[in-house]
């Protein structure tokens, strides 16, 4: 009997681990106690509604539940499937009025535009026919039999696609560049290497959607003239790599990858690399040396990849959600293609929405979007209504935008302008809780454990840089440090050989630039206005409100608080460590920060 | 070669397609910094303080790695590149501990001379020194990686020019650091001694092992009577240290400057080589004409060369010459002959040697042949940059001091004992000799050209008396693989070997660039010792071994035959295959 209704259970990461395993088990049990042949429960890659998982979706109905627990399992199928009564008290609704969202109209999905992700959320990533069913490989079989390599470059060239891993170069002149040298064998590598804090696009992509990178990987060997593969991706994403794995056997198994695909002369494999981790190893030169077992420092450039790559040969290289575009861009055109987005950034962007935000996840907008749209309309604007203080993205490349520029349209371009970059599309929100000094040193720290050590203005700049902002965020800053972190931001930003160093110092300046006033404070008043930085504050109680619960006392983990029950209590603060689980826990609001 | 026209600071430049910016601006004497590049190497690109801007460009680049391209308009010097180039300086030197006056590199430290240029005044950034161990582990080389400034250049040395892969990168970001892989000490690593990184190195992260005081200590006992005698190369290479082109020949002034040291008698390592051609040039023939040994032969003169084919082809043993290096046999035939000849007991005597190479240090006491006197034969032996410092610390003006000869009765030498010291010299040399050998005429040409020059692989035929000898000569340690894979592919097919004389030496240039050899060595340099080496030769009475008068007696009144068995105890060896890395 075919299966007339679906039960897809979200597998991204942010769901798996809550037990999206386990809902999945008890959703196939259920159906089969109550004999449901027409209903097929199928794991689906990141539906990207990562805040509200575990997440389940029904269809046809398009039914979002959301907070979805094993024990809930029996409710759906019984209820809902059964007998068609939706269980209310899972049905997400930002607004909590017990009223059906369907899935398109929920807010979080309403301003997305889907091409990178397209499947993700909907097929069983680990089922090539339901990949096929979608038009998938529909782009291999188009290239390999009705165009040539040039078309393919040509397609490209009007879809204006640029490259997603963060500089944004044109994708078509890259393919075109490696198709051009003369060779006896070139390869063709996929970036997964995704590193930066709190961006998990590629992850998402590959475990939602792997067919599609295979996919596109193999239309770029037959365009450019390689007959091999690697797709690079950090060890850290096991799941990837087995769904990889598994649509690498799939795809072979159906003529689609290897030797003669679709019974043509074209043969083309894949083969994966893992990386053990090491961010710099997304420079693509530092990228192709650990491939070769070397390792991972970036060389200069020229010559570059596309001339001198992966053992010394002509090497096309990707990132995953670069990739991801490929197929479409095949199926429905480069002129489809070229009418989403802005003039300068052509397509749709992935971001992994996170911190300050409701509706943490992942994302996918039309290029121009403005950030205020996905901030508050798609992210369900700040926890606590807090206030909006500014958006990171870029990651430790990029750059903080303050509100003043939240209704700036998302691009290459206008990223650029404001001091950040596209970045490969981490975007953390920060509130009025978020000392700016506090976030250009997490930034920093990040890039200073991952620099490869081999070019001086990264190596020793960037710890210096760490250390003077150490320095002023324990009240120890003197007014001429500001001029020392421009200089030196200055000097790694001409002279470090690679991206990493280059950008490292873009979270300080573009702070410096917008809050140069909360370094000010930290410097001359020995203050964190943000009141985030533990040497400049000091938790007090407020004897008219403190009712003397003890609550404080019990939970101070260094046993500073003293007093009896129902009297004020006080903090010593010679010991004091400033973990702030006194303000955590007072009901009263009796804590308060100094 | 195609021309590439391209403005540099506005000025139109035409250069060869492919060369660097940084080539191109010295065409027009335009120099612009760098710490990390060095012509022998492929450029690093570390260091930072290369950049330039390319006109209409918001980006910079590295002169050191950046090709030129047609229409180029390059900006090497403004106050931008200025201030930054300043900057990276003053962060290098932020972890670097600044102490010149104590530091083997003074006044030759590439950082130090830029740090002067730059009129760097003050510390501005925090001062951050790592406490690392210094590595004195080999008799050679000492390693003191605070003070290095990850350049990479002996990374790139090691692996790259000698394919010896004893130093890696360890670690990352800041705590990066060179060392052998496993972070083992030198001597346990395949560490060849050669010195290439000491002699690459832009600071005193890496020198020779200083052993003047040893040779101090030796003169001022006055129960010792001190000899010393001289490699080939060290006269054409230490008049720099006192402000002489490369390539400068000083053998006299050298010998008065050991006697005003204070030395008793002062010879020279070319007589040594011309002994090692006695020896080595009857073993060959007797390979080649009677089927005595394998062929090919292979050179066995340098210490590095020795090592690492003991690691890398041991293999290769039965083709290696037994004689012993030049500075061994001098070292035995001074505490044995010289002895006799004078009076004194081998123990009486204190053999010093000044090598332009630091595996020498190693060499002297490698095995228990080196003790053929019954004693250690050569006692220590200084590089070129020691003997430079300890002439200019001993007060004498060495470039007004007369030209004086050596001692007798181990101290002349002919031309062939003098090119021992460029790359292809031994091979000359011995053929020179081998000739004779075989026809018992003299060779009317004795230059045999095709064995000489820089290229990494020199190969000839030389007929001597209708033998066609096939000849290989090899240089740069990287260079002698794909030499000995012929050799060994040729052996595994059971097909003649393609050579019947191979020639090594593990330093680019032979030992006239050896790693204890004054400091700023490129191919321009090797260039003019070469010449000085080969104009020596001219000048030379005599210019093959077996004419060297005192080599004549001393096989009469003292050796007998070469390959006698005086001989074989005295001035051959034996070798023996050791672990690339010692547990």
């Amino acid at each position: 009997m075919n299966p007339e209704k679906f039960i897809l259970v979200c597998n991204g990461a942010e769901c798996r681990n809550p037990g999206a395993e386990e809902i999945y088990n008890n959703l196939r049990h259920e159906c089969s106690i109550h004999n449901a042949d027409d209903v097929q429960v199928i794991r689906t890659g990141c539906l990207g509604f990562c805040a509200h998982g575990p997440v389940v979706k029904t269809l046809p109905d398009e039914t979002l539940y959301a907070g979805v627990t094993p024990e809930d399992a029996a409710e759906i199928v019984e209820n809902h499937i059964i007998n068609g009564k939706k269980v209310e008290r899972l049905l997400y609704n930002k607004n909590e009025s017990k009223q059906n969202v369907k899935v398109d109209n929920a807010d979080f999905y309403q301003k997305q535009f889907r091409i990178v992700l397209r499947n993700c959320g909907i097929i069983d990533p680990e089922n090539i026919e339901e990949y096929i069913a979608r038009d998938g490989y529909a782009a291999l079989e188009k290239v390999v039999f009705d165009m040539n390599p040039d078309d393919i470059i040509a397609e490209l060239k009007s879809a204006g696609l640029r490259g997603r891993g963060g500089a944004g170069f044109p994708t078509w002149m890259k393919w075109n560049f490696t198709k051009q040298v003369e060779s006896d064998e070139k390869f063709v590598v996929c970036n997964a290497d995704e590193g930066d804090p709190g961006a998990y696009m590629d992850r998402g992509t590959l475990e939602g959607d792997p067919h599609s990178i295979l996919e596109a990987m193999t239309i770029a060997g037959y365009c450019i003239g390689a007959k091999k593969g690697y797709i690079y991706i950090r060890a850290e994403y096991p799941l990837a790599i087995e769904r990889l794995q598994k649509g690498m056997e799939d795809s072979r198994a159906l003529g689609l990858l290897g030797d003669n695909i679709l019974g043509s002369d074209f043969s083309f494999d894949i083969e994966i690399r893992l990386g053990a981790g090491a961010f710099v190893c997304g420079e693509e030169t530092a990228l192709i040396a650990s491939i070769e077992g070397e390792r991972g420092m970036p060389k200069p450039r020229p010559p570059f990849p596309s001339v001198k790559g992966v053992w010394g040969k002509p090497t096309l290289i990707n990132n995953v959600e670069t990739w991801a575009n490929i197929p479409v861009i095949i199926t429905r055109g480069g002129e489809w293609f070229s009418k989403i987005g802005t003039e300068d950034s052509r397509g749709t962007k992935v971001f992994a929405l996170t911190g300050k935000i409701r509706n943490s996840g992942l994302v996918e907008v039309p290029m121009g979007t403005t950030l205020r749209e996905i901030v508050y309309d798609i992210g369900g604007g700040i926890p606590g209504d807090k206030a909006f203080k500014a958006v990171q993205t870029g990651g430790p490349s990029g750059g903080v935008i303050p509100a003043e520029y939240l209704d700036t349209p998302i691009d290459y371009i206008h990223l650029k302008e404001l001091g950040s970059i596209m970045g490969s599309g981490g975007m953390i929100i920060m509130d009025e809780d978020d000392c700016m000094v506090d976030v250009a040193k997490f930034y920093l720290g990040f890039s200073v454990d991952e620099s490869c050590g081999k070019c001086s203005p990264c190596r020793i700049g960037g710890r210096t840089l760490y250390n003077i902002l150490e320095k002023i965020t324990t009240g120890n800053g003197e007014l001429e440090d500001i001029e020392k972190l421009k200089t030196i931001g200055k000097a790694m930003q001409t002279a470090s050989l690679c991206g990493l160093g280059q950008t490292a110092p873009n979270p300080i300046l573009s702070t410096l630039k917008y809050f140069e006033d909360e370094y000010l404070a930290h410097i001359k008043n020995h203050r964190c206005p943000s009141k985030k930085c533990k040497e400049l504050i000091s938790f007090h109680i407020l004897a008219d409100k403190c009712v003397g619960c003890t609550i404080c006392a019990k939970n101070c983990p260094v046993n500073v608080i003293d007093g009896a029950v129902r009297e004020v209590h006080t903090i010593d603060q010679s010991g004091c460590i400033k973990c702030g689980k006194c303000f955590e826990v007072c009901k009263f609001n009796a804590v308060f920060i100094k | 070669m195609s021309l590439v026209e391209l403005k540099i600071n506005g000025e139109v430049v035409k250069v060869e397609k492919g060369t660097t910016i940084l080539n191109a601006a010295k065409e027009i004497n335009v120099n612009i910094p760098t710490l990390c590049h060095h012509a022998d190497l492929e450029p690093w690109a570390a260091c930072g303080m290369c950049i330039v801007k390319l006109e209409n460009s918001s980006k910079t680049v590295r002169a050191c790695a950046t090709p030129v391209e047609e229409g180029m308009s390059i900006i090497t010097h403004d106050p931008e590149l200025h201030g930054v180039r300043k900057t990276v300086l003053e962060l290098i030197l932020s972890t670097h501990p600044n102490e010149c006056l104590t530091c083997g590199r003074n006044q030759h430290c590439e950082l130090q001379t830029i740090a002067c240029e730059f009129g760097v005044r003050e510390q501005p950034y925090e001062k951050r020194l790592r406490d690392l161990p210094i590595d004195k582990s080999t008799p050679s080389i000492v390693l003191e990686p605070e003070k290095c400034i990850s350049c990479g250049r002996c990374v790139l040395v090691c692996q790259g020019l000698q394919n010896v892969w004893a130093l890696e990168f360890l670690f990352r970001g800041e705590n990066t650091r060179i060392a052998p892989a496993g972070d083992d000490v030198l001597n346990d690593s395949p560490c060849i001694k050669c010195g290439q990184c000491s002699a690459h190195c832009p600071v005193g992260a890496i020198y020779e092992k200083d052993e003047t005081r040893k040779l101090l200590d030796a003169i001022q006992d006055k129960n010792l009577h001190v000899t010393v005698q001289v490699a080939p190369s060290v006269r054409v290479a230490i008049g720099e240290a006192f402000g002489l082109e490369p390539g400068t020949v000083v053998t006299g002034k050298l010998y008065a400057a050991l006697r005003r040291l204070g030395i008793d008698a002062v010879f020279d390592t070319n007589f040594g080589a011309d002994l090692t051609i006695m020896e080595e040039g009857t073993e060959f023939v007797q390979r080649l004409t009677e089927g005595a040994g394998v062929l090919p032969q292979i050179t066995s003169c340098c210490p590095a060369w020795t090592d690492y084919m003991e690691k890398y082809y041991p293999d290769m043993i039965p083709n290696f010459s037994t004689a012993k290096s030049p500075m061994m046999m001098q070292g035995a035939m001074t505490k044995t002959y010289y002895a006799e000849k004078m009076g004194f007991e081998a123990r009486q005597i204190y053999s010093a040697a000044i090598m332009p190479c630091t595996a020498k240090k190693y060499e002297i006491t490698r095995d228990e042949n080196m003790y053929s006197s019954g004693v250690q034969d050569v006692d220590v032996v200084l590089t070129t940059r020691e003997l430079a410092r300890l002439i200019k610390s001993s007060g004498i003006d060495f470039l007004n001091l007369p030209d004086e000869p050596a001692d007798s009765p181990i101290g002349a030498y002919s031309g062939a004992g003098t090119i021992f010291g460029n790359t292809g010299g031994v091979m000359e040399a011995a053929l020179r000799t081998a000739y004779n050998l075989v026809t018992g005429t003299e060779l009317k040409d004795v230059e045999i050209h095709q064995v000489r020059g820089l290229d990494g692989i020199k190969e000839g035929v030389i007929d001597i008396d209708g033998t066609k000898v096939k000849v290989a000569v090899a240089h740069g340690m990287a260079n002698v693989g794909a030499v000995l894979d012929k050799v060994r592919m040729a052996a595994e097919k059971g097909e003649d070997p393609p050579y019947h004389f191979i020639e090594v030496m593990a330093c680019r240039g032979g030992c006239i660039a050896g790693g204890g050899q004054p400091y700023f060595t490129t191919d321009e340099v090797r260039q003019k010792r070469m010449e000085g080496i080969y104009k020596d030769d001219k000048m030379s009475e005599v210019r093959c071994s077996y004419q060297n008068p005192e080599i004549q007696i001393l096989y009469k009144d003292f050796l007998g035959s070469p390959m006698s068995s005086k001989s074989h105890k005295l001035l051959h060896t034996t070798y023996t295959p050791r672990p690339l890395h010692r547990l």
